[in-house]
């Protein structure tokens, strides 16, 4: 699904070079639900870009869906964003002019998906997150949680072969979080591939799986949490 | 390609005050266009309607070289015959003094025949004109300007009165009116004018020939000056061996002519000015998208990051651009539109028209495209090569 190689990426932050990313390496099955953490300034931002594609590696390899991505112009990139991935930013990134509704069709309008279809699947996905009663307010009459579920709407909509979220609970309080984890896990246990970056442990340990990332560097593939733990733990 | 429109009509309609201040600029330059354009258009064919009621369509032939084949009263009747040609008259002139009692002064003597009293559009204010038999039979009778009548004679009714002319007597037989309406007799209102026939002037006057080598020709009334020109022209070239430096036919519609050159060249630079001012418009527009643009960049981040390509994005700015210079040139239009009746009803005593020109309307919408489309691009193309990222994190 996701196969990542040796992916470098490096800013330049006044003068001087910042490697946001050092030969980093992983790979993500097809279904799988899986986070990945890392304070801030660790690179995880500049691996959801990539990930995303709205970032290109400056070496390395990355296969999305057998798609080597590197080879892709910016117009084919649109596309592939369009059809394959779904994001959820933490800022829920909707468009404060448009409804609920017109927010979660927008995606479809690029796809060139006829009227009647888009219709059907913008309500099916509001009704998905439970807010087909909200589709015709703005995103500033909804609260941060129906916001992001519109946003979660917006990424499903497409179905698309994976479900990029960016902190997605950063903004939202403990209550409101965990209504939107449980919408993750229930779009998990449907089939859907979810890649959820984090830096809060406890949202993490949701996923089944858990990738770190720490000075551009992954440490893949840990499953047990209880490991993870106490080797955070020598670590620190 | 409609999804792009209504998205286009959102985000003009969610600045509403934005988007009307922006679109002033077009509106104030297309009723610009459109008013002084179409005000110009009224006033030319008004004031042209008028000239040519004024009896202008009329030809003037001048003949220089004869090449032995005279052109005699016989000629020019037989030519009045052909289609498309009202009436021919001949116009000899010369310089006679005039004398009545003690009085003596210095006339211009015509030389013609009855039908100039047609092909000129005369006005008679007592008496007749001359007639085919005073032609026929050489009489010494003669027809006055009002001028002379009163200047020299001393009063109008002055019919049945002898003036000699170099010495011949004549009889009044008419008075012309002095027609302040008719344009050659604006022009020549105020000069002593003595019309006698054309044979009469043959005999008295040493100076002219028995060739004619002026005449006027009038069109036929089922036909124009422009046919009337054409047909006189060919018969003229047949007569004389195909050479077309023997002879001049001139349209007097010079004024008529003038007037247009002059109208145009006003309606150019009346049209010139409010371009500018369109310019100044899109300007207005293209100002108003890159802000636009920029206040955007998140909303330009989101739609990149959910599958919007370049295309799509240049797309919707540029159909921004385009929706607000259209309705800003729809809605000028329709003042201009409510400005043109205003006007035709404040006019309306001077029985001048004020349409809206169509080929000026015209020329506004598809000018408002392009400027919505020039002005349009460099903005949205700012805003298609966003980079989403950027976008994204731009101002949180």
């Amino acid at each position: 699904m996701i196969d990542i190689k040796n992916i470098c990426k490096m800013y330049l932050v006044g003068d001087e070079e910042v490697r946001a990313l050092d030969h980093a390496t992983m790979h993500i099955d097809q279904g799988e639900f899986v986070s990945i953490i890392g304070p801030s300034g660790s690179g995880k931002s500049t691996l959801m870009n990539i990930i995303g594609c709205l970032d290109m590696a400056d070496a390395g390899t990355y296969l999305l869906d057998g798609i080597p991505i590197e080879d892709y112009t910016e117009t084919e990139l649109a596309h592939i964003r369009n059809k394959k991935i779904g994001f959820v930013f933490q800022s829920f990134n909707l468009i404060a002019k448009l409804t609920a509704e017109e927010n979660v069709e927008l995606p479809l309008i690029y796809q060139g998906v006829k009227r009647a279809e888009r219709k059907a699947r913008v309500t099916e996905a509001l009704k998905r997150v439970q807010l087909e009663k909200r589709a015709k307010h703005l995103p500033t009459e909804l609260s941060g949680g129906q916001q992001q579920r519109v946003a979660i709407a917006r990424a499903i909509v497409t179905r698309p072969s994976l479900i990029l979220a960016d902190e997605p609970t950063g903004n939202l309080d403990s209550h409101t979080s965990g209504e939107i984890m449980d919408i993750f896990h229930e779009l998990h246990q449907q089939g859907n591939t979810i890649v959820l970056i984090t830096h809060d442990d406890e949202v993490a340990m949701q996923a089944s799986r858990i990738i770190r990332i720490r000075d551009g560097k992954l440490s893949d593939g840990v499953t047990d949490l209880g490991k993870q733990r106490s080797s955070m733990e020598v670590q620190s | 390609m409609i999804q792009t429109l209504k998205m286009a009509m959102k985000s003009i309609s969610g600045n509403k005050m934005r988007s009307f201040l922006t679109m002033l600029g077009i509106i104030i330059g297309v009723m610009a266009l459109v008013v002084l354009v179409s005000l110009v258009n009224g006033a030319t064919s008004t004031v042209t309607d008028t000239v040519n009621s004024l009896g202008t369509d009329l030809l003037t032939v001048t003949v220089s070289d004869d090449y032995g084949n005279l052109v005699t009263l016989d000629t020019l009747q037989e030519w009045a015959t052909e289609d498309g040609i009202g009436d021919i008259a001949p116009a000899e002139t010369t310089s006679a003094t005039v004398k009545y009692d003690s009085d003596s002064d210095t006339a211009t003597v015509y030389g013609t025949t009855a039908s100039y009293y047609d092909v000129e559009g005369l006005e008679l204010s007592l008496g007749r004109f001359l007639k085919t038999t005073d032609v026929d039979n050489n009489n010494y009778v003669c027809v006055v300007s009002q001028s002379l009548a009163e200047d020299l004679v001393g009063y109008l009714d002055c019919l049945g009165e002898e003036i000699s002319l170099d010495g011949m007597k004549f009889t009044i037989v008419g008075v012309l009116a002095d027609d302040d309406s008719s344009l050659t007799s604006v022009l020549t209102s105020g000069t002593l004018a003595v019309y006698i026939p054309y044979t009469t002037l043959l005999r008295i006057s040493d100076s002219i020939s028995s060739d004619i080598t002026t005449f006027y020709v009038s069109a036929a009334e089922d036909s124009d000056t422009d046919t009337a020109e054409s047909v006189i022209t060919s018969l003229l070239l047949e007569r004389f061996e195909e050479d077309s430096d023997a002879f001049e036919v001139s349209n007097s519609n010079v004024l008529e002519d003038t007037m247009s050159s002059i109208t145009s060249i006003l309606t150019i630079m009346l049209g010139g000015i409010a371009g500018i001012s369109l310019l100044v418009g899109g300007i207005g527009i293209m100002n108003i998208m890159l802000v636009s643009v920029t206040e955007r960049t998140r909303e330009i981040g989101i739609r990149k990051s959910i599958g919007a390509s370049r295309g799509v994005i240049l797309r919707q700015f540029l159909m921004e651009a385009v929706a607000l210079c259209m309705m800003g040139c729809l809605i000028g239009i329709f003042i201009s539109w409510v400005i043109l009746k205003l006007a035709s009803v404040v006019v309306s005593s001077l029985s001048m028209s004020f349409d809206m020109n169509g080929p000026v309307v015209l020329i506004a919408v598809v000018f408002c495209f392009i400027i919505g489309l020039i002005f349009g691009l460099y903005p949205a193309n700012k805003a298609a090569k966003m980079k989403p990222i950027d976008a994204l994190h731009y101002g949180g």
